[in-house]
């Protein structure tokens, strides 16, 4: 006999515990998937209990049904459009009311429902005590006290999801006032009398029509009775909004609720209260926090240290796992006979590979760090002490922590940009989180400053580029707001939710979820990116060139005039390659900005990573590709080849052109299609060109 | 209708202060938001914090905690202010 599935939606405001709860029922038989939306993912789970089989989807938390950001839009989709069988839906026992408004609103969608009244434990302590039998007498929902934290009450919500599962749906007892119930009543006897049937009772056909939900809307529309219904429904809809003195149903309906939670709530929930004047522990923290002198100083000091320990700290497994690579492509290729194979395995896939995983420490402590600061609520309180700094240029206060991870790396600033509940502030910060210099940038700010300034000035031109790099941003931001994002402000209300300690288990779950998603989709298309980039710049191969040059290497006994001639080669064979012919043929097209073509080349290779920048001037000023930033010959090549108008504009497009390959394959994912990486590739190339050029000039005027 | 005569915007509200919310100038999404945080008309409001340069506020909203900007504060009128 097969196990019988039942299917469950998991539902509930943000910050109610519903991932940690997903998390205590589920425990060790964790079998973790991902659904493929476009930023935000529900998740879901799969164990078997007594003789059944549970997949629970874990939906994005939701305030209400409306549409305002991304993860109310997911919710709101799934529970309209997908089958399920059962809604979990699950409050925060310390704040009933507030959590209850959601609850309601899901009554009317006539689904077999659980509450799961989660943080018993924590209620318990504020001296909340939630009388849960009389409340699911008063719903006719099954009310369950639980606790995800301590791991209590979760058996019991399981047994009860079995039996609703298995006994036939009871109405559920949502009661409005008497205006809008007599009006409920008109519509539903008319439906009735019409022996118009759904699944769902006429009761909740009418609240629904009342409501304008649209799926309901729509289903009416089409049928014959519409003509007559139409009058009844626009006469309702004026009586209750007239009852309600207001032009707007969401708010009438909201004001309904309202009305009917508080009546639950006197009834169900007794509060002892601890002394109603003192402070919470919210409040205390928060009187540091978001001191209005202290907060901003503190906030610096975690960000500080988050970096601290991202690149420190992340650093080391990074040379471990660079040395790995190189020795893998060094044993691997050592067992391939054929050049042509051995070059396409260890130049193009090993060193691609490579390149991915060299950058999942960063992401990872990135990743723990950020988990923590939203687990705690901290998250809010930053948002709200830099909103007004931000906002001055088009921005949230939730952009500073993309933007700071992006001079880091743009690809878990990216990923880091989901912290933006909203579309338009998402998708602006993301547009400005390239022009925050990544780190792989700075070995091509380390060599061109060394090339220009003598050992004191260099550092501070260096970060004279960081910070320009950083304004450059935030005006390009206002640029934006002002022309692509233009309109009205995005409102700024958020919710300050308590301070909670964080969960290891959950921060360890979803940083492993996020790092694998990034290793399996990003590690494909920067794969193949780097084998594109490989082939460009080794195919054509002109083997006459190479026999002349191999003729003369070996007639050459001097070791030093060797390395010169294989360098030279090196150098010839990339000019006439496919990159080295899109250099030739682009080159009129930088002339301006005052590059030449090897300029040109170098910063095409960029895109693929901008640390490649280094090592491809280093072939092409001929001193092998083994170059480095601290390579005197290559900063003395610089200094002799490159003028400093054109090494000004090089820098400059650096800082502003399009981000490398890995990056904008997250880019794109993360904005939510390939049009917005066109957008992208437009903008930067625009800002980049036309500031090289200005920069050009102007450092040409100088002298 | 009973409008009493104390009626000022809550973006002028100083913290501390306690006020109930009589009316809400806002439409379409930003009001069915603030509505679902439990900000309606009659709701009784507490300014606890505002941001450096007063241009964020942080209200209590009966046990929520809520950040607001200046321009989404001034279309709350609140009245009874204490």
């Amino acid at each position: 006999m097969s196990a019988k599935q039942i299917t469950i939606a998991l539902v509930g405001q943000p910050n109610v515990g519903k991932s940690m709860l997903i998390n205590s029922i589920s425990g060790a038989r964790l079998q973790v998937g991902n659904f493929t939306g476009v930023t935000v993912k529900k998740s879901q789970v799969s164990f078997e209990i007594s003789g059944y089989d549970f997949k629970i989807i874990d939906l994005p938390g939701t305030y209400a049904f409306t549409d305002y950001s991304i993860e109310e839009r997911v919710t709101h989709d799934f529970l309209i459009n997908e089958p399920y069988d059962i809604i979990i839906n699950v409050l925060d026992s310390t704040n009933m009311e507030k959590n209850l408004q959601l609850t309601a609103e899901l009554m009317t969608m006539s689904k077999k429902m659980v509450l799961a009244l989660n943080m018993s434990d924590e209620a318990d302590k504020e001296g909340i005590a939630i009388n849960a039998a009389y409340l699911s007498q008063l719903l006719g929902i099954p009310c369950t006290r639980v606790s995800a934290v301590a791991k209590s009450g979760l058996d019991e919500l399981i047994q009860s999801v079995i039996s609703v599962f298995n006994e036939p749906q009871q109405e559920q007892k949502l009661i409005f006032s008497e205006a809008v119930e007599g009006e409920i009543t008109l519509i539903e006897k008319y439906l009735t009398r019409h022996r118009y049937s759904t699944v769902i009772s006429n009761r909740n056909v009418a609240i629904n029509l009342l409501q304008k939900e649209t799926k309901t809307y729509r289903a009416l529309h089409d049928n014959p009775i519409w003509t007559e219904l139409q009058p009844i429904l626009i006469e309702a809809d004026h009586h209750v909004l007239l009852h309600h003195d207001t032009d707007d149903m969401k708010e009438a309906f909201a004001e309904e609720y309202r009305a009917f939670n508080r009546g639950i709530i006197a009834e169900t929930v007794k509060t002892t209260n601890t002394g109603q004047n003192k402070k919470t522990l919210t409040e205390k923290i928060d009187s540091v926090l978001i001191h209005p002198v202290m907060g901003i100083p503190i906030f610096l000091f975690f960000m500080w240290g988050l970096f601290q320990l991202t690149f420190e700290i992340g650093s080391i497994p990074m040379d471990w796992i660079d040395a790995f690579f190189g020795w893998v492509g060094t044993t691997v290729g050592a067992t391939i006979g054929n050049a042509e194979i051995r070059s396409l395995i260890v130049d193009g896939v090993i060193s691609g590979v490579g390149a991915v995983i060299l950058f999942v420490p960063n992401i990872v402590i990135l990743f723990v760090g950020i988990a923590l600061l939203e687990s705690t609520g901290y998250m809010s309180r930053v948002a709200f002490l830099l909103d007004g700094f931000f906002h001055k240029f088009g921005l949230h206060g939730q952009s500073f922590i993309p933007l700071v991870s992006g001079f880091g790396c743009s690809i878990p600033a990216y990923m880091s940009a989901r912290i933006l509940k909203n579309d338009r502030d998402r998708l602006l910060t993301l547009f400005v989180i390239g022009f925050m210099s990544c780190g792989a940038r700075l070995p091509v700010y380390v060599l061109f400053t060394g090339a220009f300034f003598g050992p004191a000035m260099a550092g501070n031109v260096l970060f004279g580029i960081y910070i320009l790099g950083a304004m450059i941003g935030l005006i390009a931001a206002k640029v934006l707001k002002m022309t692509a994002f233009k309109g009205a402000d995005e409102p700024f209300v958020m919710e300050m939710p308590k301070y909670r300690l964080p969960s290891v288990k959950l921060i360890w779950h979803t940083v492993l979820t996020k790092t694998m998603m990034y290793l399996k989709k990003a590690g494909t298309f920067i794969a193949a990116a780097s084998l594109l980039v490989w082939f460009l710049s080794t195919y054509p191969k002109n083997h006459e060139l190479s026999a002349v040059y191999e003729q003369k290497i070996e007639m050459e006994s001097r070791e030093e005039t060797k390395k010169i001639l294989e360098n030279t080669l090196a150098e010839a064979q990339l000019e006439q390659s496919f990159l080295g012919q899109i250099g030739h043929i682009i080159e009129p097209i930088f002339r301006p900005l005052g590059f030449d073509w090897k300029m040109a080349v170098a910063l095409q290779t960029g895109l693929a990573a901008k640390e490649v920048v280094v090592s491809t001037i280093g072939v092409l000023y001929s001193l092998g590709s083994d170059a480095t930033e601290q390579n005197n010959s290559l900063v003395n090549a610089i200094h002799e080849n490159i003028p400093f108008p054109s090494a000004v504009a090089f820098i400059v497009v650096i800082m502003t052109y399009l981000p490398c390959l890995a990056a904008s394959v997250v880019f794109t994912r993360e904005a939510g299609g390939i049009k917005y990486f066109v957008y992208l590739f437009v903008f930067t190339t625009i800002v980049a060109y036309s500031l090289a050029f200005l920069a050009y000039n102007i450092a040409k005027a100088i002298g | 209708m009973i409008e009493k005569p104390t009626m000022t915007l809550l973006s002028a509200c100083s913290k501390g202060g306690m006020a109930t919310v009589c009316k809400i100038n806002a439409t379409g999404p930003l009001k069915q938001r603030l509505v679902s945080f439990g900000l309606m008309r009659g709701v009784e409001i507490i300014m606890l914090e505002c941001s450096p340069t007063k241009s964020t506020f942080e209200i209590k909203v009966g046990n929520v905690n809520l950040a607001l900007r200046k321009e989404e504060a001034a279309l709350i009128e609140v009245c009874d202010v204490r």
